[in-house]
């Protein structure tokens, strides 16, 4: 354990700069803050990740954010374990009919006001998997969206840079 | 009673295909001997699927090298988990995606089928298995987790603090993958296999890719093997490393799980930088690979194998260290070595318990079958021997992408592709949770006919239902992370 706290003392901090958030997004949560009449929710937010139908590889990137080097939640972002704490639903996936009522019961059970982030490219519109019949669609036609943050997975940059927009946002 | 017949009766001087696959057309008779077969240990059941208007099943005997696919003429078949039970979900699976038949199947329950697609909706209950005895409760947990992972059912049942039984109910993530490859060509079929368990892309796309190769005769240059190689193994240290990380957070050892997640950055950012892709997606594909490795690139690989070995070593010698952790994961969640040989599970939890298969070395590929790496096992099957058997093989994977990368020659990545027309092919691929299968059929258009993947977890989902059997709930994250199954690998 002495090893890598010397290791730590050593070589400094692995954590990487913060990145500014990343404009398409902040412009994306401008518009979600206008059109849907929704109030900013401060500068610190709970997240739920609900996979609904994802093939496990945006979860492996939204696991990287929480790394030593990404460390989402110097910014104030963290995720939770429940909807019932949380400001803010993570989803990935194209929606699976066999998945849809538990991320609507997610949905209804995380406390308003909130936000809802479709995460990577299955998430905006199916990805690959648009067109089958197991698939329900877009997250965006299930409920209302307020940022999509698009990549196959998206690198964790991205995702911080997207997440960033959330409590940078002027509403 | 259906006496066991040997795969080996039923060979007779047949040839293997270029995949390595014998193909034999069988009557219902034999099928159902050659399922009494498995049980009685004679060979392993590999995969099962529908295809067509007919039953397929993979059959391996490794001892002697046997690798067969047999095909059975009709949808109403006699039932292979009636004789060997970790048929069960895949005729589970297979009746709800295609109205196959299994005559005799024991649990008629449907199993990716949730009662949810659109016109064949079904307000029945999902029924689970009846559990008596005093003082016992119920905990249901999912689909939706408390952690950042895939959504399933899990239902303990529990006499205070102990585990009597768990029962888990999958399929939520179920996305109608083998239907989209119907008709698809073959490049899409590559997108589409790389997304079926993205913590497994390279080892997906290679099976594909092998699959193609031997169905068309698509030559696949040198140097391509030689990187997939690299790719593959670069994914399975990634997640190897990740997943230690993650058992020893799961029993509050952050420390360790931070080491972990650095080293595992540091693979994924190499791989972004040396093949364009954090996970390595779409690199693989039919005939060679899409993404070169530069010189600069190598130097970069060659510098993480060093950073690798040493951290290895370091987190080994602070798990060695701490009987806290130790605590928590020796003599917890045991899979018996008869129970994996059974079910014959791949990967670590295989190997863990005292099965030493490992696709690279039994039914070994380009570039295995020349490089020296060992076969590590361990015979517990615990918590710990699962953890153990991923650190040895970080070391083993070092030495094999060490041996591959001294033999990097200049040449092309990518062989020419061969006209388009009808044909199989199979291959088994050892991903870092253990072997996947994929049969590929064309049909004469060159479009893919009908693709079909089975993934480890598989045979491995329903060990950790025994393994977790008289365990205190708590300890539940640890045997469930020390699998690691893939849920979007199971559920198609």
């Amino acid at each position: 354990m002495r090893s890598f706290l010397r290791d730590a003392f050593l070589k400094g901090m692995a954590t990487m700069a913060g990145p500014a958030p990343g404009a398409p997004e902040l412009e994306e949560v401008a518009r979600a803050l206008g059109e849907r009449a929704r109030r900013r929710l401060g500068r610190s937010l709970s997240i739920r990740e609900v996979d609904a139908g994802s093939c496990n590889g945006c979860e492996l990137e939204i696991h990287a954010i929480n790394n030593p080097v990404y460390d989402i939640e110097r910014f104030g972002l963290k995720f939770v374990a429940s909807p019932r704490h949380a400001d803010v639903l993570l989803v990935t996936g194209p929606v699976t009919w066999n998945m849809r009522e538990a991320l609507l019961r997610t949905y209804n059970a995380t406390p308003s006001p909130k936000w809802v982030v479709a995460l990577g490219d299955c998430a905006a519109n199916c990805g690959v998997f648009a067109g089958s019949p197991a698939v329900v669609g877009p997250l965006a036609n299930i409920m209302p969206v307020d940022l999509h943050i698009r990549g196959c997975p998206p690198p964790p940059l991205d995702i911080v840079k997207g997440l960033l927009a959330l409590i940078e946002a002027k509403g | 009673m259906t006496e066991p017949r040997a795969l080996a009766d039923l060979i007779d001087g047949r040839m293997a295909g270029p995949d390595g696959y014998m193909r034999i057309s069988v009557l219902p008779p034999i099928w159902e001997e050659l399922a009494a077969g498995c049980a009685a240990g004679l060979h392993d059941l590999s995969a099962l699927w529908a295809d067509g208007k007919g039953m397929r099943m993979a059959l391996s005997d490794s001892a002697r090298g046997l690798r067969t696919i047999i095909d059975l003429k009709a949808e109403d078949y006699p039932s292979v988990a009636r004789h060997h039970a970790p048929a069960l979900r895949l005729e589970r699976a297979m009746r709800d995606l295609y109205g196959v038949n299994p005559i005799g199947l024991p649990d008629t329950r449907p199993w990716l089928d949730h009662g949810r697609w659109p016109g064949k909706e079904s307000e029945q209950r999902y029924e689970f298995l009846p559990v008596e005895g005093e003082g016992l409760h119920q905990i249901p947990v999912g689909p939706v987790h408390a952690g950042i992972i895939e959504p399933g059912h899990f239902r303990f049942t529990a006499n205070g603090e102990t585990v009597v039984r768990l029962e888990q109910r999958l399929g939520y993530v179920h996305k109608g993958a083998e239907s989209l490859f119907v008709g698809a060509d073959i490049e899409r079929g590559t997108l589409l296999i790389g997304r079926l368990s993205g913590d497994s892309t390279v080892a997906y796309a290679w099976a594909y890719a092998h699959a193609v190769e031997a169905a068309l005769g698509w030559p696949v240059p040198p140097r391509a093997t030689l990187l997939r190689g690299v790719m593959a193994e670069l994914e399975r240290m990634a997640h190897h490393i990740g997943d230690v990380g993650a058992i020893c957070n799961d029993a509050s050892v952050i420390a360790i799980h931070a080491q972990c997640a650095l080293q595992r950055e540091d693979v994924l950012a190499t791989s972004q930088a040396c093949f364009g892709h954090r996970l390595m997606m779409d690199c693989v594909v039919p005939g060679g690979v899409a993404a070169d490795l530069s010189a600069e690139g190598i130097g970069r690989v060659r510098g993480l194998l060093g950073r690798l070995a040493t951290a290895r070593l370091e987190i080994q010698r602070v798990y060695d260290s701490m009987p806290s952790l130790q605590d928590r994961t020796v003599t917890t969640g045991i899979v018996s070595p008869a129970l994996a040989r059974q079910y014959a599970a791949g990967g670590f939890v295989g190997r863990a318990a005292g099965r030493a298969f490992d696709a690279r070395k039994v039914f070994s590929y380009g570039p295995y079958d020349t490089v020296e790496f060992d076969l590590k096992t361990r015979s517990t099957g615990d918590v710990d021997a699962r953890l153990l058997v991923r650190l040895d093989e970080i070391g083993e994977s070092v030495r094999i992408v060490g041996q591959l990368l001294d033999r990097l020659s200049p040449g092309p990545i990518r062989g020419e592709s061969p006209a388009p027309g009808e044909g199989e092919g199979a291959a088994l691929v050892e991903a870092f949770r253990g072997d996947v299968f994929v049969s590929v059929r064309l049909a004469s258009d060159g479009r893919l006919a009908r693709v079909h993947a089975r993934d480890a977890s598989w045979f491995q989902w329903p060990l950790l239902e025994a393994a977790v059997e008289g365990n205190i709930v708590a300890d539940f994250p640890l045997c469930n992370k020390s699998f690691n199954c893939s849920y979007s690998g199971a559920d198609l």
